[in-house]
Formats: structure tokens, sequence, C-alpha cells
């Protein structure tokens, strides 16, 4: 019997124990291989349930959990830290036909998962503002920012900010109909999900990208682009700034 | 890189858990050393790694991986050797130590200790991956006993004899789990005192207790599973004073992973390990 | 917008946010909140629930497991239709009656 045989058999619980599998008197393993079946399936499904808790609650326990026992086998972990586990849910979530209908989920998915990632991201001393301060008046149409690791945008057409809250906080308000990309910063340890107006998200997308302060005011207009910046050295989301030279 | 001893005191220490930060800076009573679990501090940053080199500055260290798969039929992922390599070398912990396990397969990760059978083929595998571990992170690894709920009908070596062969063959030392050796013996019909005289004590660097839930096979018999989830069973700190009184005092871990309680209950579990090394001359 | 305009939206705008920057200070230490834990995603070696669990019930890959009582929040959410109007098969509670039916 090889690893093969045993991994195939955890998978599915409807194929035999594996042949050569005993119990001490030399008896067929039985019920003693459903608890290496349980520690696979449990833990993952526990992994995702802890990781997604707004998406697990937007499903209810039991759809959930029908879509935790399909995720863990067809996409089991690639890697061996845990941290990372769940990074294609979102994308799986949408492929579903019978979840459709629940355009926003894969959206609440991909929120979360970034929500990890960000606890998870490298450690940045952030911009001092006197920096920001220091550039004279015609360099700051040229200046550009950069970011820190643990920032990050979540694009989507839907409310998934109040989504998530109402998913995880049933006290809290109602979704409104507009859209809310968020943006996540970790002023200390704890990731923070900001709901940003979409043309802000616009505006930090493009930032993020490389952008000046003037180019990305081209590309969102509308923008306020004040708010944002406050946003983000409130939330030390930025590590420096630099101007570009002009070509 | 970290003023870590070379070893771990032999005296109690916990696995550690992230909510029992404050509490440990606070007053740690007991313990003297921490656990950590190797994978959960391979991410760039962020609170698990500043909540580490705070920790490391104030107590030895023991690196516990649970994901290297040594007992693997596929290579050991270069990718995850270079991450502990990269994680010794910046804590230069006071012990690294991994499972006879396997629990990486081509299809992915599959989260669990999954058991071996004892055969030469096994034992060439594991090891020439616990030389490639060695090497890779130029120190001595430390071996742990599983916890079994099954046979395999073509072992060729009861579980003491196959560790004493690899720690012999490879020069790693060995973590001697007293409840792992409780659960299997009970799982297998075996007397885990012959187990505990069978086995290699002077390679022990480390010794592991934790909780184990019961339930039972198709025939009835007990089947008692790890679950770290509750307190160490009084057989198994019976166990504990046999090992100890053979072996002297060892690093002696506490780990309870689920349902983790509140710090003064595990504190109070460690109490009980100090007692137990204070029984024995050192 | 022109080149001065936008100039001008770009100073202001870098004056307000140093200005309200200057009010704000952040000190928070690495103590765990609960928060943090549920995000980590974290590795551990215990055994899981023994015998009796989902690792051995048989997994339903024909879609028809999706249950309407049991439809977690999505029932209780009510998801006004979008502003623009291009969602406007707008409210969970009526998206998630779909979900049984689809399956």
């Amino acid at each position: 019997m090889t690893q093969t045989d045993f991994t195939t058999a955890i998978f599915d619980p409807a194929r035999p124990v594996p042949a050569g599998l005993t119990d001490a008197a030399g008896r067929p393993a039985g019920k003693r291989f459903s608890v290496y079946r349980n520690n696979v399936a449990v833990s993952l499904k526990e992994a995702l349930e802890t990781g997604f808790p707004a998406t697990a609650r937007l499903l209810g326990e039991a759809n959930f959990e029908t879509l935790a026992q399909r995720y863990l086998r067809a996409r089991p972990p690639q890697s061996p830290l845990m941290m990372l586990f769940g990074e294609g849910f979102a994308d799986y979530i949408a492929a579903i036909p019978a979840l459709k209908s629940l355009g926003y989920l894969p959206d609440v998915a991909r929120l979360e998962y970034a929500m990890r990632q960000s606890y998870h991201a490298g450690d940045a001393a952030p911009l001092d503002p006197a920096k920001l301060a220091a550039l004279p008046p015609e360099a700051l149409n040229r200046a550009r920012l950069s970011f820190a690791p643990a920032v990050r945008l979540v694009l989507s057409d839907w409310p998934i900010h109040a989504i998530r809250q109402k998913a995880l906080e049933p006290d809290a308000p109602n979704p409104p109909g507009t859209a809310q990309p968020v943006l996540i910063t970790r002023p200390n340890y704890d990731p923070v999900p900001h709901p940003l107006a979409p043309e802000q998200a616009v505006l930090i997308a493009a930032l993020m990208d490389g952008a000046t302060l003037s180019r990305a005011l081209t590309q969102a207009p509308r923008a306020d682009l004040g708010a944002v910046l406050s946003l983000l050295l409130a939330q030390s989301a930025l590590t420096d700034i630099d101007v570009e030279t002009p070509k | 890189m970290f003023d870590q001893p070379n070893t771990l005191p032999a005296a109690p220490g916990v696995g550690y858990k992230p909510q029992h930060y404050s509490d440990i800076l606070a007053d740690a009573g007991p313990v003297r050393w921490l656990e950590i679990h190797a994978e959960n501090y391979m991410g760039d940053g962020g609170r698990p790694i500043a909540q580490l080199r705070f920790l490391a500055d104030r107590f030895p260290i023991s690196v516990h991986g649970v994901g290297l798969s040594i007992g693997g039929e596929t290579p050991l992922d270069p990718s995850h050797l270079a991450r502990l390599k990269y994680l010794c070398d910046w804590l230069n912990p006071a012990s690294f130590s991994e499972h006879l396990a396997w629990s990486t397969h081509d299809s992915g990760f599959l989260n669990d200790l999954l058991p071996l059978p004892y055969t030469n083929a096994t034992l060439a595998r594991v090891c020439s991956h616990i030389d490639q571990v060695q090497e890779t992170l130029g120190r001595r690894m430390l071996l742990e006993n599983p916890s079994s709920y099954l046979a395999f009908a073509e072992s060729t070596y009861d579980e003491p004899a196959f560790l004493a062969e690899v720690s012999k063959r490879t020069g790693c030392g060995l973590l001697l789990d007293v409840n792992n050796i409780f659960v299997s013996a009970t799982n297998l019909n075996y007397d885990p005192r012959a187990y505990v005289d069978a086995f290699p004590l002077d390679q022990v660097g480390e010794i592991h207790l934790g909780g184990h839930d019961e339930d039972e096979d198709d025939h009835g018999a007990p089947l008692l599973i790890d679950s770290h989830g509750r307190e160490v069973a009084d057989p198994v700190w019976t166990l504990l004073d046999y090992v100890l009184e053979k072996s002297g005092p060892r690093p002696t871990l506490i780990e309870w992973d689920t349902d983790v309680p509140d710090w003064a209950t595990l504190a109070l579990e460690a109490a009980r390990a100090e007692a137990a090394l204070d029984k024995v001359p050192a | 917008m022109s080149n001065t305009m936008k100039t001008l939206a770009v100073v202001g705008a870098v004056a307000a946010a140093l200005s309200a920057h200057a009010t704000t200070a952040s000190a928070d230490g690495a103590k765990e909140k609960c928060f943090g834990i549920s995000l980590a995603g974290q590795n551990d070696c215990a055994a899981g629930p023994g015998t009796t669990c989902a690792g051995t019930s048989k997994v339903d890959y024909q879609g028809n497991a999706w249950k309407l009582v049991d439809a977690g929040t999505c029932m209780n959410i009510e998801l006004p239709a979008m502003a623009d109007g291009s969602m406007r098969h707008g409210s969970l509670e009526a998206l998630s009656r779909d979900l049984p039916m689809e399956g």
C-alpha cells in the first residue's frame, strides 16, 4: 500500500479502507481508519470556517459544510502553511452554479482572505508626514506613493463591507444599495477594513499601481484626494514618497 | 539572532498560544520555556512575528514543526525546508523537533500526522530526510513518536526499535510523547511500560504530555484519540513518573491545542509536571 | 481639469491630509485579540473528533445538498436595489430563495 492509496481513501469515504491496515489482532482497521479521514476533513473544514467566518454565516452551517467538504477535496492545500489555505476559495465559490445568484459571496470571501493576508504581511516603517510636508508644491503633482505590504484593495460591485459586518454582527446596519470596494490597512497589528466610494477605489488602485498624484487624479477626477491621503496617513498605509523626474 | 540556550531546561514548558501572550508576560508561573509550531511563524510579519520576537528574548523557544512530512514518499518540499532554515537561523532556538509521520502527498497537504509502516524502506527514507534536515539547518533535530490508531501488516520493526535505529543512523535526538505512548499502547494493545523499557531514553531531549479523548472501534475496543483538548489523563501522569525515574529530569511540555483553556488552567498542568520533575534526582 | 487646477487640487488635498494627520495618534502592543487568532490560519498537531464525523459522511457532488432551511444570514439581509440600477435583482432574501432550485 502506498501513500497514494492512503490519500485516495482519505478523501473518498466511499472507498474501502486500504488493505494491510489492521487492529492489534490483525483484523481490518475499519473505523480506525476513520480517525484519519476525520482529522483531515474536519481540520480543513474548520480552517475554512475560522478563515471565512462571514462567508460561513451568510451560507449557514449546512450549506457551508457542503461547500467546505467539496472544496477541501477539489482543492486540498498546496502548502503546509495553513495561513495560506483558502487562497482560491473565492474563485471556487464563483464557479458553483448553485451559488451564482449570491453574486456578492465570492467578493466577501475575497475580502476575508485579504484580511488574513494583511494580518501576516511584512512590517514596514510608516511614511513620516514631514517628508510629504517638505515637498515643494510644484513637485506634488509628480509625487508617487509607496504602500505598506499589509495594504490590500478589494474591488467589488457589491456592498461587501456592510454585508461582511452584517454577517458577523446581526445588529449592524443593513447594507446600502451601493458598491463598496474595501481598503484594508494595518495601522498596528490588526487589519482594518475601510469601505470606499468606487471613485476612491479607482484613485487608490492607480496610486498603488505607481501613478503620480496628478495622474491618479486624472483617472478619478471626482475622488476626494485629501480624504484619501488623510486615511492613508492616519492608517500608516504609506511607507515612502518619491518624485518622478520629468522626462 | 537571539541569545537562546543550546538546549531546553529540564523544567516545564507549554505549547504557546497567542491568547496567552499577556498572561505569560505578567506571570509565567512554573513555565520556563515555550514551544511554537514552526508553520505559524512563517508569515512575513505582523503580530505573530512581533510576539515571537518579544518572547524569544525572555524564554528558551522550542520550534516544533508539524508540516515537514518527514515520512513522506515524496521528497521534502525544498521551499518549506528553506522557510524552516530561515526561521531557525533568525531565532536560533534552543530546540527543533518534528514528527515520525507524513502529511504531504502529490495532491496536497493533508493537515494531519499520518502513520507509517515500520519497514526497512521507511527507515531508509526517514533517515535520508532527517539527514537532509540536519544538514540544511546545521543542527541536531528531535524526532517525535506518533499516536497510532491502527497497525500496518507489513511492519517489521516495533516502534521503539524503529526510533532507536533512526537515532543511531542519523544522530538525531528523540522527543518522547508520553501521552502518545499511552494512546498507541491502548489502541494497539501493548504494555506502555514495555515500550518505555525498550526506548533509547538517553536520546530523549524533550517530553510531551497532552490530553486524549475516548472512542471505540468496530469491536467495542477502546480507541483513544490524541485530541490535545483537555487535561493530561491520570494514567499518563503515572507513566510520566515511570519514564522520569529511568531517564532523570527532562524538558517536559504540556500541549493543549483545541478548546484552549485560560492561562491559569494551563499553568496548573505545568505545575503538575514540575512536581513530577521535582520527584526525581537531577 | 486644467493643469493649474489639478496642481491646486493636489496641493490642497495634501495640506488637508497633513493637518488631519497631526491630530491622530496610535499606540497598541502586540497583545492578542480574538480577532487576530481567527484570522491567523493556524497549524497544530492535535487530532480531530474521532470516528464519527464529517470525514466519513459521503460528499454530495450532485449539488442538491444546498438547504433552504438553514440558509444563514443571507435570509435576513435586505439589500436594496443598487443605486445605478445595474443589479436590480436586489434583495438577498429573494436571491437565497432561488438557491435550492438551482442546485
